[in-house]
Protein backbone atom coordinates (compact mmCIF):
# COMPACT_ATOMS: atom_id res chain seq x y z
CA UNK A 1 0.00 0.00 0.00
CA UNK A 2 1.20 3.49 -0.86
CA UNK A 3 0.31 4.97 2.48
CA UNK A 4 2.36 2.46 4.42
CA UNK A 5 5.37 3.16 2.19
CA UNK A 6 5.02 6.83 3.08
CA UNK A 7 4.69 5.96 6.73
CA UNK A 8 7.84 3.88 6.65
CA UNK A 9 9.75 6.63 4.90
CA UNK A 10 8.53 9.18 7.45
CA UNK A 11 9.48 6.98 10.36
CA UNK A 12 12.91 6.47 8.84
CA UNK A 13 13.44 10.21 8.37
CA UNK A 14 12.21 10.89 11.85
CA UNK A 15 14.71 8.39 13.25
CA UNK A 16 17.58 9.86 11.21
CA UNK A 17 16.87 13.39 12.45
CA UNK A 18 16.37 12.24 15.99
CA UNK A 19 19.69 10.41 15.80
CA UNK A 20 21.47 13.49 14.45
CA UNK A 21 19.99 15.69 17.16
CA UNK A 22 20.99 13.29 19.91
CA UNK A 23 24.49 12.98 18.47
CA UNK A 24 24.90 16.77 18.33
CA UNK A 25 23.64 17.20 21.89
CA UNK A 26 25.90 14.36 23.02
CA UNK A 27 28.94 15.91 21.35
CA UNK A 28 28.29 19.23 23.09
CA UNK A 29 27.87 17.55 26.45
CA UNK A 30 30.98 15.45 25.92
CA UNK A 31 33.11 18.55 25.25
CA UNK A 32 31.70 20.18 28.36
CA UNK A 33 32.42 17.07 30.42
CA UNK A 34 36.00 16.89 29.15
CA UNK A 35 36.64 20.54 29.93
CA UNK A 36 35.07 20.33 33.38
CA UNK A 37 36.76 17.01 34.10
CA UNK A 38 40.21 18.30 33.19
CA UNK A 39 39.61 21.47 35.16
CA UNK A 40 38.55 19.63 38.27
CA UNK A 41 41.29 16.99 37.93
CA UNK A 42 44.05 19.54 37.54
CA UNK A 43 42.55 22.29 39.70
CA UNK A 44 41.54 20.39 42.81
CA UNK A 45 45.12 19.24 43.32
CA UNK A 46 46.16 22.81 44.02
CA UNK A 47 43.38 23.78 46.38
CA UNK A 48 44.63 24.45 49.89
CA UNK A 49 44.32 27.15 52.51
CA UNK A 50 47.27 29.09 51.06
CA UNK A 51 45.28 29.77 47.87
CA UNK A 52 42.86 31.87 49.88
CA UNK A 53 45.31 33.42 52.34
CA UNK A 54 48.51 34.17 50.45
CA UNK A 55 49.50 36.49 47.63
CA UNK A 56 50.56 35.45 44.15
CA UNK A 57 54.15 34.25 44.56
CA UNK A 58 57.30 34.85 42.52
CA UNK A 59 58.23 31.76 40.54
CA UNK A 60 59.60 28.92 42.60
CA UNK A 61 58.07 29.85 45.94
CA UNK A 62 54.88 29.13 47.84
CA UNK A 63 51.87 31.38 47.44
CA UNK A 64 48.17 31.76 46.75
CA UNK A 65 45.66 33.82 44.87
CA UNK A 66 44.23 36.07 47.59
CA UNK A 67 45.09 39.36 45.88
CA UNK A 68 43.66 38.11 42.57
CA UNK A 69 40.44 36.82 44.17
CA UNK A 70 40.02 40.09 46.02
CA UNK A 71 40.64 42.16 42.88
CA UNK A 72 38.19 40.10 40.84
CA UNK A 73 35.45 40.33 43.46
CA UNK A 74 35.90 44.07 43.96
CA UNK A 75 35.98 44.91 40.25
CA UNK A 76 32.98 42.69 39.55
CA UNK A 77 30.95 44.29 42.32
CA UNK A 78 31.82 47.82 41.20
CA UNK A 79 31.08 46.94 37.56
CA UNK A 80 27.65 45.58 38.53
CA UNK A 81 26.91 48.54 40.80
CA UNK A 82 27.75 50.97 37.99
CA UNK A 83 26.24 48.97 35.15
CA UNK A 84 22.97 47.64 36.55
CA UNK A 85 21.08 50.89 37.28
CA UNK A 86 22.06 52.40 33.93
CA UNK A 87 21.06 49.22 32.13
CA UNK A 88 17.73 48.80 33.88
CA UNK A 89 16.80 52.40 33.17
CA UNK A 90 17.85 52.06 29.52
CA UNK A 91 15.98 48.76 29.18
CA UNK A 92 12.92 50.39 30.75
CA UNK A 93 13.07 53.18 28.20
CA UNK A 94 13.31 50.70 25.34
CA UNK A 95 10.46 48.51 26.56
CA UNK A 96 8.08 51.06 28.09
CA UNK A 97 8.49 54.69 27.13
CA UNK A 98 10.32 54.54 23.85
CA UNK A 99 8.91 51.31 22.49
CA UNK A 100 7.49 52.83 19.34
CA UNK A 101 9.99 55.65 18.96
CA UNK A 102 12.77 55.97 16.44
CA UNK A 103 15.33 56.68 19.14
CA UNK A 104 14.56 53.30 20.72
CA UNK A 105 15.28 51.53 17.44
CA UNK A 106 18.65 53.27 17.21
CA UNK A 107 19.56 52.59 20.84
CA UNK A 108 18.53 48.94 20.47
CA UNK A 109 20.68 48.58 17.35
CA UNK A 110 23.73 50.14 19.01
CA UNK A 111 23.19 48.02 22.10
CA UNK A 112 23.18 44.89 19.99
CA UNK A 113 26.48 45.93 18.42
CA UNK A 114 27.92 46.54 21.87
CA UNK A 115 26.65 43.14 22.97
CA UNK A 116 28.71 41.40 20.33
CA UNK A 117 31.70 43.75 20.40
CA UNK A 118 34.98 41.97 21.22
CA UNK A 119 35.82 42.73 24.82
CA UNK A 120 39.37 43.68 23.91
CA UNK A 121 37.94 46.67 22.05
CA UNK A 122 36.20 47.76 25.24
CA UNK A 123 39.52 47.38 27.05
CA UNK A 124 41.27 49.57 24.49
CA UNK A 125 38.50 52.15 24.70
CA UNK A 126 38.87 52.49 28.48
CA UNK A 127 42.66 52.47 28.08
CA UNK A 128 42.36 55.47 25.77
CA UNK A 129 39.93 57.49 27.84
CA UNK A 130 41.03 56.60 31.39
CA UNK A 131 44.43 54.96 31.56
CA UNK A 132 46.22 57.34 29.22
CA UNK A 133 44.58 60.44 30.70
CA UNK A 134 45.29 59.37 34.30
CA UNK A 135 48.71 58.15 33.29
CA UNK A 136 48.52 54.76 35.02
CA UNK A 137 46.64 51.46 35.15
CA UNK A 138 44.05 51.20 37.90
CA UNK A 139 41.43 48.95 39.44
CA UNK A 140 38.73 51.50 38.79
CA UNK A 141 39.55 51.54 35.07
CA UNK A 142 39.18 47.76 35.11
CA UNK A 143 35.82 47.99 36.85
CA UNK A 144 34.59 50.56 34.33
CA UNK A 145 35.69 48.38 31.42
CA UNK A 146 33.75 45.47 32.95
CA UNK A 147 30.70 47.69 33.54
CA UNK A 148 30.69 48.52 29.82
CA UNK A 149 30.41 44.77 29.21
CA UNK A 150 27.59 44.49 31.76
CA UNK A 151 25.44 47.19 30.22
CA UNK A 152 24.45 45.62 26.88
CA UNK A 153 23.61 42.29 28.56
CA UNK A 154 21.39 43.78 31.23
CA UNK A 155 19.79 46.31 28.86
CA UNK A 156 18.83 43.47 26.58
CA UNK A 157 17.44 41.17 29.27
CA UNK A 158 15.59 44.03 30.97
CA UNK A 159 13.92 44.99 27.71
CA UNK A 160 13.12 41.39 26.79
CA UNK A 161 11.70 40.60 30.22
CA UNK A 162 9.59 43.78 30.35
CA UNK A 163 8.25 42.97 26.90
CA UNK A 164 7.17 39.57 28.17
CA UNK A 165 4.90 41.35 30.65
CA UNK A 166 1.59 41.21 28.80
CA UNK A 167 0.08 44.48 27.61
CA UNK A 168 -3.19 43.44 29.21
CA UNK A 169 -1.49 43.79 32.60
CA UNK A 170 -0.46 47.33 31.68
CA UNK A 171 -4.00 48.06 30.56
CA UNK A 172 -5.39 46.56 33.76
CA UNK A 173 -3.09 48.76 35.83
CA UNK A 174 -4.04 51.83 33.81
CA UNK A 175 -7.72 51.09 34.21
CA UNK A 176 -7.62 51.38 38.00
CA UNK A 177 -6.04 54.78 37.45
CA UNK A 178 -2.35 53.90 37.81
CA UNK A 179 0.08 56.48 36.44
CA UNK A 180 2.60 55.05 34.01
CA UNK A 181 5.69 55.31 36.24
CA UNK A 182 3.82 53.61 39.05
CA UNK A 183 2.71 50.82 36.74
CA UNK A 184 6.32 50.26 35.68
CA UNK A 185 7.73 50.30 39.22
CA UNK A 186 5.01 48.35 41.02
CA UNK A 187 3.79 45.98 38.36
CA UNK A 188 6.05 45.58 35.35
CA UNK A 189 9.28 45.34 37.40
CA UNK A 190 7.64 42.94 39.78
CA UNK A 191 6.44 40.71 36.97
CA UNK A 192 9.85 40.86 35.30
CA UNK A 193 12.02 40.74 38.42
CA UNK A 194 13.11 37.11 38.06
CA UNK A 195 14.21 37.62 34.49
CA UNK A 196 16.06 40.85 35.25
CA UNK A 197 17.85 39.22 38.21
CA UNK A 198 18.87 36.34 35.97
CA UNK A 199 20.20 38.86 33.46
CA UNK A 200 22.35 40.52 36.11
CA UNK A 201 23.70 37.15 37.26
CA UNK A 202 24.45 36.25 33.64
CA UNK A 203 26.39 39.47 33.35
CA UNK A 204 28.36 38.59 36.51
CA UNK A 205 29.15 35.21 35.00
CA UNK A 206 30.24 36.82 31.77
CA UNK A 207 32.57 39.43 33.29
CA UNK A 208 34.09 37.17 35.91
CA UNK A 209 35.99 35.37 33.17
CA UNK A 210 36.98 38.41 31.10
CA UNK A 211 40.71 38.86 30.63
CA UNK A 212 41.23 41.11 27.63
CA UNK A 213 39.59 44.28 28.94
CA UNK A 214 41.51 43.97 32.23
CA UNK A 215 44.90 43.62 30.55
CA UNK A 216 44.59 47.18 29.28
CA UNK A 217 43.04 48.68 32.37
CA UNK A 218 43.65 47.07 35.76
CA UNK A 219 46.73 45.24 34.49
CA UNK A 220 47.97 43.11 37.38
CA UNK A 221 49.55 43.41 40.78
CA UNK A 222 51.76 40.83 42.41
CA UNK A 223 51.15 42.24 45.85
CA UNK A 224 48.19 42.92 48.08
CA UNK A 225 46.49 46.15 47.09
CA UNK A 226 43.08 47.53 47.92
CA UNK A 227 43.79 50.87 46.29
CA UNK A 228 41.50 51.20 43.30
CA UNK A 229 43.72 53.92 41.93
CA UNK A 230 46.56 51.43 41.52
CA UNK A 231 46.96 48.39 39.26
CA UNK A 232 44.86 45.54 40.64
CA UNK A 233 45.26 41.79 40.32
CA UNK A 234 42.40 39.67 39.03
CA UNK A 235 41.89 35.94 38.56
CA UNK A 236 41.62 35.92 34.75
CA UNK A 237 44.75 38.01 34.24
CA UNK A 238 46.71 35.94 36.77
CA UNK A 239 45.53 32.77 35.03
CA UNK A 240 46.58 34.23 31.70
CA UNK A 241 50.03 35.13 33.00
CA UNK A 242 50.63 31.97 35.05
CA UNK A 243 49.28 29.51 32.48
CA UNK A 244 51.66 30.85 29.84
CA UNK A 245 54.66 30.68 32.18
CA UNK A 246 57.17 27.81 32.16
CA UNK A 247 56.97 27.40 35.97
CA UNK A 248 55.03 24.41 37.23
CA UNK A 249 53.87 25.98 40.51
CA UNK A 250 52.48 28.96 38.56
CA UNK A 251 50.71 26.64 36.15
CA UNK A 252 49.16 24.80 39.12
CA UNK A 253 47.85 28.09 40.53
CA UNK A 254 46.41 28.94 37.09
CA UNK A 255 44.47 25.65 37.05
CA UNK A 256 43.20 26.29 40.55
CA UNK A 257 42.17 29.84 39.65
CA UNK A 258 40.30 28.59 36.60
CA UNK A 259 38.48 26.07 38.77
CA UNK A 260 37.55 28.81 41.26
CA UNK A 261 36.04 30.99 38.52
CA UNK A 262 34.12 28.07 37.06
CA UNK A 263 32.79 27.01 40.45
CA UNK A 264 31.67 30.52 41.37
CA UNK A 265 29.86 30.90 38.03
CA UNK A 266 28.26 27.50 38.62
CA UNK A 267 27.13 28.50 42.10
CA UNK A 268 25.72 31.75 40.71
CA UNK A 269 23.76 29.85 38.06
CA UNK A 270 22.34 27.47 40.65
CA UNK A 271 21.43 30.46 42.78
CA UNK A 272 19.68 32.08 39.81
CA UNK A 273 17.77 28.87 39.16
CA UNK A 274 16.70 28.71 42.77
CA UNK A 275 15.32 32.24 42.67
CA UNK A 276 13.41 31.42 39.49
CA UNK A 277 12.06 28.19 40.93
CA UNK A 278 10.90 29.81 44.15
CA UNK A 279 9.18 32.56 42.15
CA UNK A 280 7.42 29.96 40.01
CA UNK A 281 6.21 28.06 43.06
CA UNK A 282 4.40 30.99 44.59
CA UNK B 1 -36.19 52.94 15.11
CA UNK B 2 -32.72 54.10 14.14
CA UNK B 3 -29.96 54.75 16.58
CA UNK B 4 -30.06 58.55 16.32
CA UNK B 5 -33.09 59.09 18.50
CA UNK B 6 -34.23 56.90 21.37
CA UNK B 7 -36.92 54.40 20.57
CA UNK B 8 -40.24 54.43 22.37
CA UNK B 9 -39.16 51.45 24.44
CA UNK B 10 -36.01 53.25 25.54
CA UNK B 11 -37.85 56.47 26.28
CA UNK B 12 -40.47 54.71 28.35
CA UNK B 13 -37.84 53.46 30.82
CA UNK B 14 -37.13 57.07 31.82
CA UNK B 15 -33.53 56.24 32.74
CA UNK B 16 -30.96 59.01 33.07
CA UNK B 17 -28.01 59.22 30.69
CA UNK B 18 -24.65 58.73 32.42
CA UNK B 19 -22.55 58.77 29.30
CA UNK B 20 -23.55 60.19 25.92
CA UNK B 21 -21.48 59.14 22.97
CA UNK B 22 -21.88 61.65 20.17
CA UNK B 23 -20.72 61.32 16.60
CA UNK B 24 -17.75 59.27 17.70
CA UNK B 25 -15.27 58.02 15.11
CA UNK B 26 -12.08 56.08 15.71
CA UNK B 27 -8.99 55.44 13.65
CA UNK B 28 -6.27 52.83 13.86
CA UNK B 29 -3.62 54.72 11.93
CA UNK B 30 -5.41 55.28 8.58
CA UNK B 31 -8.21 52.80 8.91
CA UNK B 32 -11.52 53.97 10.30
CA UNK B 33 -12.81 51.50 12.87
CA UNK B 34 -15.83 53.44 14.15
CA UNK B 35 -18.04 55.62 12.02
CA UNK B 36 -20.01 58.34 13.77
CA UNK B 37 -21.41 56.42 16.73
CA UNK B 38 -24.24 57.99 18.75
CA UNK B 39 -25.17 56.07 21.86
CA UNK B 40 -26.33 56.68 25.43
CA UNK B 41 -25.26 54.66 28.46
CA UNK B 42 -27.90 54.91 31.15
CA UNK B 43 -27.09 55.35 34.81
CA UNK B 44 -27.17 52.17 36.89
CA UNK B 45 -28.14 50.11 33.89
CA UNK B 46 -26.30 47.43 31.97
CA UNK B 47 -25.75 48.05 28.28
CA UNK B 48 -24.57 45.25 26.01
CA UNK B 49 -22.44 45.88 22.93
CA UNK B 50 -23.07 43.04 20.52
CA UNK B 51 -22.08 42.31 16.95
CA UNK B 52 -19.79 40.07 14.91
CA UNK B 53 -16.01 40.05 15.45
CA UNK B 54 -14.32 43.18 14.17
CA UNK B 55 -17.47 45.30 14.30
CA UNK B 56 -15.84 47.77 16.68
CA UNK B 57 -17.55 46.94 19.97
CA UNK B 58 -14.31 46.43 21.91
CA UNK B 59 -12.85 49.50 20.24
CA UNK B 60 -15.84 51.51 21.44
CA UNK B 61 -15.41 50.20 24.99
CA UNK B 62 -11.71 51.06 24.97
CA UNK B 63 -12.45 54.67 24.07
CA UNK B 64 -14.64 55.17 27.13
CA UNK B 65 -11.68 55.05 29.55
CA UNK B 66 -9.17 56.26 26.96
CA UNK B 67 -7.14 53.07 27.34
CA UNK B 68 -6.42 53.21 23.60
CA UNK B 69 -4.09 56.14 24.33
CA UNK B 70 -1.48 53.70 25.60
CA UNK B 71 -0.77 52.88 21.98
CA UNK B 72 0.51 55.05 19.16
CA UNK B 73 -1.40 55.91 16.01
CA UNK B 74 -4.84 55.42 17.51
CA UNK B 75 -7.15 58.38 17.67
CA UNK B 76 -10.75 59.22 18.49
CA UNK B 77 -12.91 62.02 17.10
CA UNK B 78 -16.23 63.17 18.46
CA UNK B 79 -17.56 63.45 21.99
CA UNK B 80 -17.96 61.17 24.96
CA UNK B 81 -19.90 63.23 27.47
CA UNK B 82 -19.92 62.04 31.06
CA UNK B 83 -21.78 64.21 33.58
CA UNK B 84 -21.67 67.08 31.12
CA UNK B 85 -17.98 66.95 30.30
CA UNK B 86 -16.28 65.55 27.21
CA UNK B 87 -13.88 62.98 28.62
CA UNK B 88 -11.86 62.92 25.41
CA UNK B 89 -10.79 66.53 25.86
CA UNK B 90 -11.17 66.79 29.64
CA UNK B 91 -8.45 68.63 31.54
CA UNK B 92 -8.66 66.05 34.28
CA UNK B 93 -5.56 63.83 34.30
CA UNK B 94 -6.28 60.65 32.39
CA UNK B 95 -5.22 58.49 35.38
CA UNK B 96 -7.82 59.92 37.71
CA UNK B 97 -10.38 59.74 34.91
CA UNK B 98 -9.66 56.04 34.53
CA UNK B 99 -10.11 55.49 38.25
CA UNK B 100 -13.74 56.57 37.71
CA UNK B 101 -14.24 54.29 34.74
CA UNK B 102 -12.99 50.82 35.64
CA UNK B 103 -12.40 48.04 33.17
CA UNK B 104 -12.31 44.24 33.31
CA UNK B 105 -10.71 42.35 30.46
CA UNK B 106 -11.31 39.20 28.50
CA UNK B 107 -8.51 37.30 30.20
CA UNK B 108 -8.14 37.70 33.96
CA UNK B 109 -5.26 40.06 34.73
CA UNK B 110 -4.30 39.72 38.39
CA UNK B 111 -1.30 41.85 39.34
CA UNK B 112 1.83 39.91 40.37
CA UNK B 113 1.18 40.41 44.08
CA UNK B 114 -0.95 39.02 46.90
CA UNK B 115 -4.73 38.88 46.74
CA UNK B 116 -4.88 41.61 49.39
CA UNK B 117 -2.46 43.86 47.55
CA UNK B 118 -4.29 43.32 44.26
CA UNK B 119 -7.25 45.08 45.84
CA UNK B 120 -5.31 47.56 47.97
CA UNK B 121 -3.10 48.67 45.08
CA UNK B 122 -5.75 50.77 43.36
CA UNK B 123 -7.06 52.20 46.64
CA UNK B 124 -3.57 53.30 47.71
CA UNK B 125 -3.19 55.29 44.49
CA UNK B 126 -5.78 57.84 45.49
CA UNK B 127 -6.44 57.40 49.21
CA UNK B 128 -4.30 57.22 52.33
CA UNK B 129 -6.11 54.86 54.66
CA UNK B 130 -5.11 53.52 58.06
CA UNK B 131 -4.59 49.75 58.15
CA UNK B 132 -7.92 48.78 59.68
CA UNK B 133 -9.91 50.88 57.21
CA UNK B 134 -7.91 49.42 54.36
CA UNK B 135 -8.73 45.93 55.62
CA UNK B 136 -12.41 46.85 55.62
CA UNK B 137 -12.23 48.21 52.10
CA UNK B 138 -10.47 45.11 50.84
CA UNK B 139 -13.01 42.87 52.55
CA UNK B 140 -16.00 44.75 51.23
CA UNK B 141 -14.61 44.76 47.69
CA UNK B 142 -14.03 41.01 47.86
CA UNK B 143 -17.50 40.47 49.30
CA UNK B 144 -18.95 42.61 46.55
CA UNK B 145 -17.30 40.36 43.99
CA UNK B 146 -18.54 37.22 45.80
CA UNK B 147 -14.98 36.09 46.38
CA UNK B 148 -14.48 36.77 50.10
CA UNK B 149 -15.45 33.35 51.42
CA UNK B 150 -13.10 31.60 49.03
CA UNK B 151 -10.04 33.72 49.76
CA UNK B 152 -10.43 35.09 53.29
CA UNK B 153 -7.94 32.57 54.69
CA UNK B 154 -5.29 33.18 52.05
CA UNK B 155 -5.34 36.92 51.46
CA UNK B 156 -1.57 37.09 51.48
CA UNK B 157 -0.94 34.44 48.86
CA UNK B 158 -0.42 35.38 45.22
CA UNK B 159 -3.46 36.41 43.22
CA UNK B 160 -2.04 34.49 40.30
CA UNK B 161 -2.56 31.21 42.15
CA UNK B 162 -6.35 31.46 41.95
CA UNK B 163 -8.49 29.69 39.38
CA UNK B 164 -9.51 31.56 36.23
CA UNK B 165 -13.00 32.34 37.51
CA UNK B 166 -11.66 33.48 40.87
CA UNK B 167 -9.05 35.62 39.15
CA UNK B 168 -11.75 37.30 37.11
CA UNK B 169 -13.79 38.01 40.24
CA UNK B 170 -10.59 39.34 41.84
CA UNK B 171 -10.28 41.73 38.90
CA UNK B 172 -13.87 42.83 39.39
CA UNK B 173 -13.23 43.31 43.12
CA UNK B 174 -10.15 45.36 42.29
CA UNK B 175 -12.19 47.52 39.94
CA UNK B 176 -14.99 47.99 42.46
CA UNK B 177 -12.51 48.80 45.25
CA UNK B 178 -11.52 52.13 43.72
CA UNK B 179 -15.20 53.17 43.69
CA UNK B 180 -15.65 53.90 40.01
CA UNK B 181 -18.86 55.29 38.54
CA UNK B 182 -18.76 53.23 35.39
CA UNK B 183 -17.54 49.67 34.85
CA UNK B 184 -16.54 48.43 31.40
CA UNK B 185 -16.50 44.67 30.85
CA UNK B 186 -14.77 43.37 27.73
CA UNK B 187 -16.03 39.82 27.19
CA UNK B 188 -15.41 39.05 30.87
CA UNK B 189 -16.64 35.45 30.65
CA UNK B 190 -15.15 34.29 27.36
CA UNK B 191 -12.23 32.54 29.09
CA UNK B 192 -14.36 31.01 31.86
CA UNK B 193 -16.25 27.79 32.42
CA UNK B 194 -20.09 27.85 32.64
CA UNK B 195 -20.20 27.85 36.46
CA UNK B 196 -17.79 30.77 36.75
CA UNK B 197 -19.72 32.50 33.99
CA UNK B 198 -22.96 32.13 35.91
CA UNK B 199 -21.35 33.64 39.02
CA UNK B 200 -20.04 36.62 37.07
CA UNK B 201 -23.47 37.15 35.52
CA UNK B 202 -25.10 37.15 38.95
CA UNK B 203 -22.48 39.62 40.00
CA UNK B 204 -23.20 41.95 37.08
CA UNK B 205 -26.84 41.90 38.07
CA UNK B 206 -25.95 42.95 41.60
CA UNK B 207 -23.39 45.56 40.60
CA UNK B 208 -25.84 47.49 38.48
CA UNK B 209 -27.55 48.80 41.61
CA UNK B 210 -24.47 51.00 42.11
CA UNK B 211 -22.70 51.28 38.79
CA UNK B 212 -23.29 52.09 35.18
CA UNK B 213 -22.10 49.06 33.26
CA UNK B 214 -21.18 48.43 29.64
CA UNK B 215 -20.40 44.89 28.54
CA UNK B 216 -19.04 43.55 25.28
CA UNK B 217 -20.23 40.01 24.69
CA UNK B 218 -20.42 37.44 21.94
CA UNK B 219 -22.89 35.42 23.92
CA UNK B 220 -26.46 36.30 22.94
CA UNK B 221 -27.97 34.43 25.87
CA UNK B 222 -25.71 36.33 28.21
CA UNK B 223 -26.74 39.64 26.71
CA UNK B 224 -30.39 38.65 27.00
CA UNK B 225 -29.95 37.42 30.59
CA UNK B 226 -28.14 40.24 32.27
CA UNK B 227 -28.45 43.50 30.34
CA UNK B 228 -31.10 46.21 30.16
CA UNK B 229 -30.06 47.80 26.91
CA UNK B 230 -28.31 46.47 23.86
CA UNK B 231 -26.45 48.11 21.02
CA UNK B 232 -25.93 46.10 17.85
CA UNK B 233 -22.89 47.10 15.84
CA UNK B 234 -21.76 46.08 12.40
CA UNK B 235 -18.66 47.13 10.43
CA UNK B 236 -17.93 50.08 12.69
CA UNK B 237 -21.45 51.42 12.68
CA UNK B 238 -24.18 51.34 15.26
CA UNK B 239 -27.07 49.57 13.57
CA UNK B 240 -29.57 49.57 16.37
CA UNK B 241 -29.90 50.55 20.01
CA UNK B 242 -32.85 49.61 22.14
CA UNK B 243 -33.91 47.95 25.33
CA UNK B 244 -32.52 44.45 25.38
CA UNK B 245 -36.01 42.99 25.42
CA UNK B 246 -37.11 44.96 22.38
CA UNK B 247 -33.89 44.38 20.45
CA UNK B 248 -34.03 40.65 21.00
CA UNK B 249 -37.75 40.15 20.44
CA UNK B 250 -38.64 42.62 17.72
CA UNK B 251 -35.63 44.40 16.29
CA UNK B 252 -36.42 47.19 13.86
CA UNK B 253 -33.43 46.58 11.58
CA UNK B 254 -33.27 43.50 9.34
CA UNK B 255 -29.49 43.24 9.97
CA UNK B 256 -30.09 42.95 13.73
CA UNK B 257 -32.72 40.30 13.14
CA UNK B 258 -30.29 38.30 11.01
CA UNK B 259 -27.53 38.52 13.60
CA UNK B 260 -29.52 37.59 16.68
CA UNK B 261 -31.14 34.68 14.91
CA UNK B 262 -27.68 33.43 14.00
CA UNK B 263 -27.82 33.88 10.25
CA UNK B 264 -24.36 35.49 10.19
CA UNK B 265 -21.56 36.52 12.51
Amino acid sequence: MASSAITIRRRFRSKVFMGLSIAAAGLGLLMLAIILGTLIYKGVAGINLAVFTEMTPPPGSEGGLLNAIFGSVVMTIIAIVIGTPISILAGTYLAEYGRYRRLAHIVRFINDILLSAPSIVVGLFVYEILVTTLGHFSGIAGAIALSILVIPIVVRTTEDMLRLVPDTLREAAASVGTPRWRMIVSIAYRAASTGITTGVLLAVARISGETAPLLFTALNNQFWSSDLNQPLASLPVVIFQFALSPYEDWQQLAWTGALLITLSVLILSIFARMITARKAQR
Amino acid sequence: MNAESPSDAVRSTGAKEKISIRNLSFYYDQSKALKGINLPLYERQVTAFIGPSGCGKSTLLRILNRIYELYPKQRAEGEVMMDGENILTSKEPVDSLRSKIGMVFQKPTPFPMSIYDNIAFGIRLYEKLPGSEMNDRVESALRRAALWDEVKDKLHTSGQGLSGGQQQRLCIARTVAVKPEVILLDEPCSALDPISTARIEELIDELKTDYTIAIVTHNMQQAARCTNYAAFMFLGELIEFDTTEKLFTSPSQPKTQEYITGRFG
